[in-house]
């Protein structure tokens, strides 16, 4: 088999037996700059000061020698082909990998001798300091760095190529066991929160330095790769009972997975501090805007990428509506009676901001749509209309939501927490039953091929203008909702930065599906933060947008259906593999679909 | 039997055209009616503005002669900077929204290149040669990003859905942007003083031009007349030409397509090479911000000369240069609406949703691939 195969199999010199020299070199070089790069920018420094494993590695170092890691990953790609054997693991995969670390390692102690030699550019770089000298070369000076330095990626990498030897199962519970060290280690004060009750287990688990201690790691470590080891595997999984074909199991399964998220999240803000809450109110806002903007992009397939405009609407009109100090105009309206106006006025911008765009190419419609977002902003901050929207100044003194006689306002973040939810839920609620409506199905035949959606007699205008109006609406639900919390409102909460962060949520959560966005929106804002708001890295600091655009590349590259992909998104995206799995799976003795149609049945 | 079978679909089909006759012309009202409206409020502004002026108050006629030739310089720059929108959407069919990043690496890295030279003397000394070096570095750092950026980001994706490219540019020009803020800083850095020999003003036909503007314009003239005759003239030019009409063929006729389309991005790079150096003149303060909203307007700049256009983008540039440059104080001021000038990139982007109600596809006529006519 292998003697008439296999030379077309393996394209580019992944054959186990041969060291190949020039790839090393390729990829060893790329790690060397994956360090400089870390370095240079000030990531390695800024997270050096958070604490992974107290007292062995930092933040900083972890992302450091995650070049080499990669790098050794390289080695042990398989591509799988089908109806192949993948190569077995190779002592040599590790050479070359250890090879890798070295050749990263030089280049990164050869950065560190140059920055030494070279102090006087620290005129122009920042980070180009004699703490960077002394962060990279361990404190050792910069001779030994020559030999520390390529020794640990060497070590590094090595290990990282070595995992193949495992059997696949050790290797998830290895990988499982790290990241929830890792994990639990960087969000402390989740954990910390959560067992205010059993204050043995964070003593157990923290240093003063709020990172894990070494006793601690070792346990969470044991547990979870445990845990990963021994799971019970088979039919029952929950994804798989999720996707099942059977109706009844699926929905089932769908009922009890939402009645334990459901309980978990009403339970949840009762646990956690101040704090924490401030961040799920967050979180929410974030949400909210997701959801909004996944009707727009995921359902309807229009890029807009100045979504941030509707979130102003709704949090100026509810500002102007009820606080006393508005400028010229104060009808000192109830939060609730002010709503109405402010989804009403969200739709009609929705309907202004849509209706020059409906004959627009997809790509002139995010420019488009990016320069109303900014024209709004600009507006808002104008001298012009100062006198409405307040400036620069803002609009301040907005009450809070009176509700069951007390109010909800940035003193109770609890309610908040609960006021912002039930808003998710609303909006989940409306964006599900509009994806499986007549207006759903409109949106997904556009979002498809425009011209053929609209001979075959959708009514496109109509479509577009509903998703732009329904957009508009969820985010107002975020404006109105943010202005009552935060109690003033000001432009630089609205800068298209906001727009973008948005836009990767939904991307990276997955393009057109529910829960998808909302994970997105808890992965992100709940680590990462919004462009103005902390997430739970509070070290990430303005690396975070850095965060962000690399997260767009790698999302669109690897995986553009996004971390929870919705399953129509996904064979859209996909359509050539699933073509060609169903024409490789077709058995001839099976009734299965011609030569001439390959894959129909498939969808 | 027939007959009657065919009857009602018929007077079905009637209806639904009617139905849709009438909800096109609605949207066409609510078109028409911006039109308009924005007639209506450019000439209303134009005669407050012609008022105020032969009132006496407001800006004199030299006052607005230094205003026009500013924003021309400034145009220019942005044309510049449209020639590179202009050229991948013409051949790859999607707005590399990152391209504003790579003018704004070269303005960052050129400004080391300036600093350097300020400190050992030779900015003074030999003010054409460190003008020389500058341009040099700023161009081959920003061809050396777009061509970068092409090869790690767009390859991959070629065929893929178009809006597919459009996000991945927008995810890179974020992670260039704060990549840039991490190695240089958040603040602003300064470039040395114009040399001497461009500092002061010259006089052309009664006209006080401030040299830095005018070296500006030259500058894009040069560069412009060069771009022509290599698209026109040159091997390359034809291949990337043949290729912009249609891959597919251009690659049957023994066109190498990757290559081509990598020098699509180094000419374009090139270009906001230049743009760069024209923006140091112009402003002398660069940050890493400084690519974004001229990246912006640049694409603006593109569409209002018509897409894939090469003469079209300069064209455009300069058009929008005068728009947001004289604009606020001639419409809004004439309006009587205070602080015209904070209102400057609305402008620009009013402008840019002007265009495309009004006439889609640029004041010059698009030139796009067969498969991206639409």
């Amino acid at each position: 088999m292998t003697a008439t195969v296999a030379p077309a199999a393996t394209p580019t010199g992944t054959t186990g037996s041969t060291v190949d020299l020039a790839r090393v070199i390729r990829v060893g070089t790329l790690v060397g700059v994956g360090m400089v790069y870390v370095s240079v920018i000030g990531l390695l420094a800024t997270f050096n000061r958070r604490l992974v494993i107290d007292p062995w590695l930092s933040l900083g170092y972890l992302v450091l020698f995650a070049a080499p890691m990669f790098g050794g990953l390289q080695f042990i790609k398989r591509e799988k082909l089908e109806g192949l054997e993948p190569e077995p693991a190779s002592i040599n995969d590790v050479v070359q990998a250890a090879i890798v670390g070295v050749i990263g390692g030089l280049i990164a102690a050869l950065f560190a001798t140059i920055v030494n030699t070279f102090p006087d550019v620290r005129s122009v770089f920042p980070n180009w300091s004699p703490e960077l000298v002394e962060l990279l070369t361990l404190g050792l000076g910069v001779g030994p760095a020559f030999l520390v330095l390529p020794a640990i990626s060497a070590v590094v990498a090595a290990a990282a190529a070595g995992t193949s030897f495992l059997p696949e199962r050790m290797r998830k519970a290895l990988v499982v066991g790290l990241l929830a060290v890792v994990a639990v280690s960087l969000f402390q004060p989740v954990v910390d929160d959560f067992f205010d009750w059993l204050e043995v287990v964070p003593d157990f688990l923290y240093t003063p330095t709020r990172a894990i201690g070494v006793p601690g790691a070792i346990a969470v470590f044991v547990l979870a790769a445990g845990l990963s080891y021994f799971r019970p595997r088979g039919k029952n999984g929950l994804t798989r009972r999720l996707g099942s074909e059977d109706e009844s199991v699926r929905r089932r399964s769908t009922i009890i997975t939402a009645v334990i998220v459901g309980v978990a999240m009403i339970a949840l803000p009762r646990f956690l501090g101040g704090i924490l809450n401030e961040l799920l109110v967050n979180v929410g806002f974030f949400a909210l805007m997701a959801l909004g903007l996944n009707v727009v992009i995921g359902y309807a397939g229009l890029l807009d990428l100045g979504y941030v405009a509707f979130f102003a609407v709704g949090a100026y009109t509810t500002g102007v509506l009820t606080s006393p100090l508005s400028p010229t105009w104060d009808p000192m309206l109830t939060w609730w009676q002010a709503f109405p106006i402010v989804l009403a006025m969200a739709a009609l911008a929705g309907l202004f901001v849509g209706t020059p765009v409906l004959r627009m190419r997809g790509d002139y419609l995010a420019i488009v749509t990016l320069g109303f977002g900014e024209i709004v902003r600009i507006l808002l901050l104008s001298d012009w209309l100062a006198p409405y929207f307040g400036g620069a100044q803002g609009l301040r003194n907005i009450p809070g939501i009176p509700i069951f006689g007390t109010t909800v306002n940035v003193n109770t973040p609890q309610l908040m927490v609960y006021m912002v939810m039930a808003f998710v839920l609303i909006a989940a609620f409306i964006s599900w039953r509009l994806e499986n409506s007549r207006i759903g199905r409109a949106w997904a035949a556009m979002r498809e091929d425009e011209d053929v959606a609209e001979a075959v007699g959708v009514d496109t205008v109509k479509a577009k203008l509903t998703a732009f109006i329904t957009g508009a609406v969820i985010a107002s639900f975020a404006g109105a909702l943010f202005a009552a919390k935060v109690g003033s409102v000001f432009t630089n909460s609205f800068e298209i930065l906001v727009s973008i962060v948005i836009l990767v949520i939904v991307i990276v959560g997955g393009m057109g599906n529910i829960p998808g966005v909302l994970v997105g929106a808890v992965v992100l804002i709940g680590i990462l933060g919004g462009p103005a708001q902390p997430g739970l890295l509070q070290e990430f600091g303005e690396y975070k947008l850095l965060a962000y655009g690399a997260l767009l590349v790698f999302m669109m590259l690897k995986r553009p259906e996004g971390l929870v992909p919705s399953k129509r998104r996904q064979r859209e995206l996909h359509q050539d593999e699933f073509s060609q799995d169903a024409w490789l799976d077709r058995t001839p003795s099976a009734p299965g679909p011609s030569v001439a149609e390959p894959g129909r049945e498939t969808f | 039997m027939t007959t009657t079978d065919e009857r009602p679909p018929a007077i079905e089909e009637k209806r639904k055209r009617e139905r849709k006759a009438l909800r096109l012309s609605w949207v066409d009202l609510f078109l028409w009616g911006i039109r308009v409206a924005a007639i209506i409020v450019i000439l209303w502004g134009l005669i407050g503005s012609i008022q105020i002026f032969a009132s006496g108050e407001g800006l004199t006629a030299a006052g607005w002669r230094d205003l026009i030739v500013s924003s021309l310089a400034q145009g220019a720059m942005y044309g510049l900077l449209a020639l590179g929108y202009s050229m991948v959407y013409g051949v790859l069919g999607f707005i590399n929204f990152a391209h504003g990043e790579v003018f704004m690496s070269g303005t960052l890295v050129g400004f080391i290149a300036a600093n350097w030279l300020f400190e050992n003397g030779v900015w003074e000394a030999n003010p054409f040669l460190s003008m020389f070096i500058v341009l040099i570095v700023a161009m081959v750092t920003s061809t050396l990003i777009a061509v970068t950026i092409e090869k790690v980001a767009y390859r991959p994706l070629r065929g893929a859905p178009r809006l597919i490219p459009l996000i991945t540019s927008i995810g890179m020009s974020f992670f260039i942007q704060y990549s840039f803020a991490g190695l240089f800083g958040v603040g602003f850095n300064t470039y040395p003083p114009p040399p001497d020999v461009i500092a002061g003003t010259v006089d052309i036909f009664g006209l006080q031009i401030r040299t830095t503007q005018l070296t500006v314009i030259i500058i894009a003239m040069i560069s412009m007349i060069g771009l022509w005759y290599f698209v026109t003239k040159t091997k390359s030019g034809r291949a990337m030409r043949a290729v912009a009409e249609d891959k597919e063929i251009a690659g049957l006729m023994g066109i190498n397509v990757d290559r081509t389309i990598v020098t699509v991005f180094a000419v374009g790079g090139a270009m906001a090479g230049v743009a760069a150096l024209m923006w140091s003149l112009l402003f002398r303060s660069v940050s890493f911000f400084t690519g974004f909203i001229p990246g912006i307007k640049a694409f603006t700049a593109a569409v209002l000369g018509g897409i894939g256009n090469i003469a079209g983008a300069m064209g455009g540039g300069v058009l929008l240069g005068l728009f947001e440059g004289v604009g606020p104080l001639l419409i809004l001021g004439g309006l009587g609406i205070p602080g015209a000038s904070q209102l400057k990139d609305a402008v620009a982007f009013i402008a840019l949703v002007l265009v495309l109600v009004f006439r889609p596809s640029g004041l010059f006529g698009e030139r796009l691939g067969s498969e991206d006519r639409v």
